[in-house]
């Protein structure tokens, strides 16, 4: 019963979120800067996410090499500003990871 | 973002293409996303028994929430007994980053019937948008791109359904599989996302005084870390945009009069020009 509401719940405000901009297409009109603050907003939230993932996994910064996330980001990056492929980047990230663990272990 | 899909934007035939081409070009150039998130589903599935989420809820998550990063989060929340109160509100502020994305492409769907926009807005998603942002960007003719912003969400939507019932399997096959760090998935495809943006200093300023912010304010509770190292990141941003705007006219006089209006045009399509 919780559960569904909870899930029902989050469903609401997910799609609400998504949604009331595109019920009201047209009838809204953005100022300029609003418009160029707006180009910051994916890459500003996509890095807020990750960075406490990528470089305090434990809960503490570590760039040491016991941090396979750190590591591994690090080799997806290069990747990735050096090719600017994405799929290159995920595939490079995912294998470094998986090798960066396996040697630690 | 032509680099987020490299096969799209030399083909000028897509211009005059049909519905199902466009339907079947979102598709394709969803393929890196997917492949990012079929780890981070699978992951998805397999925490859901251990958080204390029946097979049924999170199958149901996965369905009607269709959201992986706030669908994550409602996990980690659960498995520390948080209330539903809570993770619905959690749930709404760390989602807020789609009003943006929608902001950001309303201008393109407004020519859209009602019940095309809601099925665009359900599948709005980091990912869809960022093929589709690039696809809006990439190309003048945008009649029917609808189509290929519907062909990035069925594939999306299919992939995430389908890896979040494997890790459920998966995830009662071998219980400690939670360890092997799938997590990194959702963290490798975002950075990938992130970089064909970093072209100019204003953006390189706010990722990473947004980055610094949600690390030192990753404490704070019900992700508001989040929201405000966003905010601060995006105001970061914008602020050197327009010092950068009235330092350079000054320094190159000659050429001031345009400098101002060329670079709008590059921030705002930023991710697109190299």
């Amino acid at each position: 019963m919780n559960e569904t509401m909870m899930i029902a719940g989050m469903a609401l405000v997910t799609f609400s979120v998504r949604y009331v901009m595109f019920a009201m297409a047209g009838r809204i009109r953005f100022p300029l800067w609003f418009k160029q603050a707006l180009t910051y907003v994916p890459p500003v939230v996509l890095s807020a996410i990750i960075a406490p993932l990528i470089l305090m996994p434990e809960g503490y910064l570590d760039i040491s090499l016991a941090n396979p996330y750190f590591w591994a980001a690090v080799v997806a990056a290069s990747v990735g500003f050096w090719r600017q492929h994405l799929l290159t980047t995920i595939v490079v990230g995912l294998v470094s990871f998986v090798l960066i663990k396996w040697m630690m272990s | 973002m032509s680099n987020v899909i490299p096969n799209l934007t030399p083909q000028p035939s897509v211009t005059s293409a049909s519905n199902s081409s466009e339907f079947l070009q979102g598709a394709k150039a969803t393929i890196p996303m997917i492949i990012g998130a079929i780890p981070f589903g699978i992951i998805f599935g397999t925490l859901a028994e251990s958080s204390g989420l029946s097979i049924w809820g999170a199958m149901a998550m996965s369905l009607f929430v269709y959201a992986g990063s706030s669908q994550f989060i409602a996990l980690g929340l659960l498995a520390t007994g948080v209330g539903p109160i809570i993770i619905i509100a959690t749930t709404l502020v760390v989602n807020l980053r789609h009003l943006l994305y929608a902001t950001a492409l309303v201008d393109k769907i407004s020519h859209l019937s009602h019940g095309w926009r809601a099925l665009l807005a359900f599948g709005l998603t980091d990912e869809s948008f960022a093929v589709v942002n690039g696809r809006y960007l990439g190309h003048t003719d945008t009649a029917r791109a609808h189509w290929f912003f519907l062909g990035s969400i069925v594939a999306m939507y299919s992939n995430w359904q389908l890896c979040t019932w494997l890790g459920i399997g998966l995830g009662e096959l071998f219980p400690d599989m939670t360890n092997w760090g799938l997590d990194f998935a959702m963290s490798v495809t975002f950075l990938g996302i992130v970089i064909p943006y970093l072209r100019n200093k204003p953006m390189w300023l706010a990722v990473i005084s947004a980055a610094t912010f949600a690390m030192i304010l990753r404490d704070l509770p019900h992700q508001l870390g989040l929201v405000i190292a966003a905010l601060s990141g995006v105001c970061i941003g914008y602020a050197s945009q327009q010092i950068e705007l009235r330092i350079k006219p000054a320094k190159v006089a000659s050429t001031a009069t345009n400098t101002e209006s060329t670079k709008t045009t590059n921030t705002k399509t930023g991710s697109t020009k190299p």
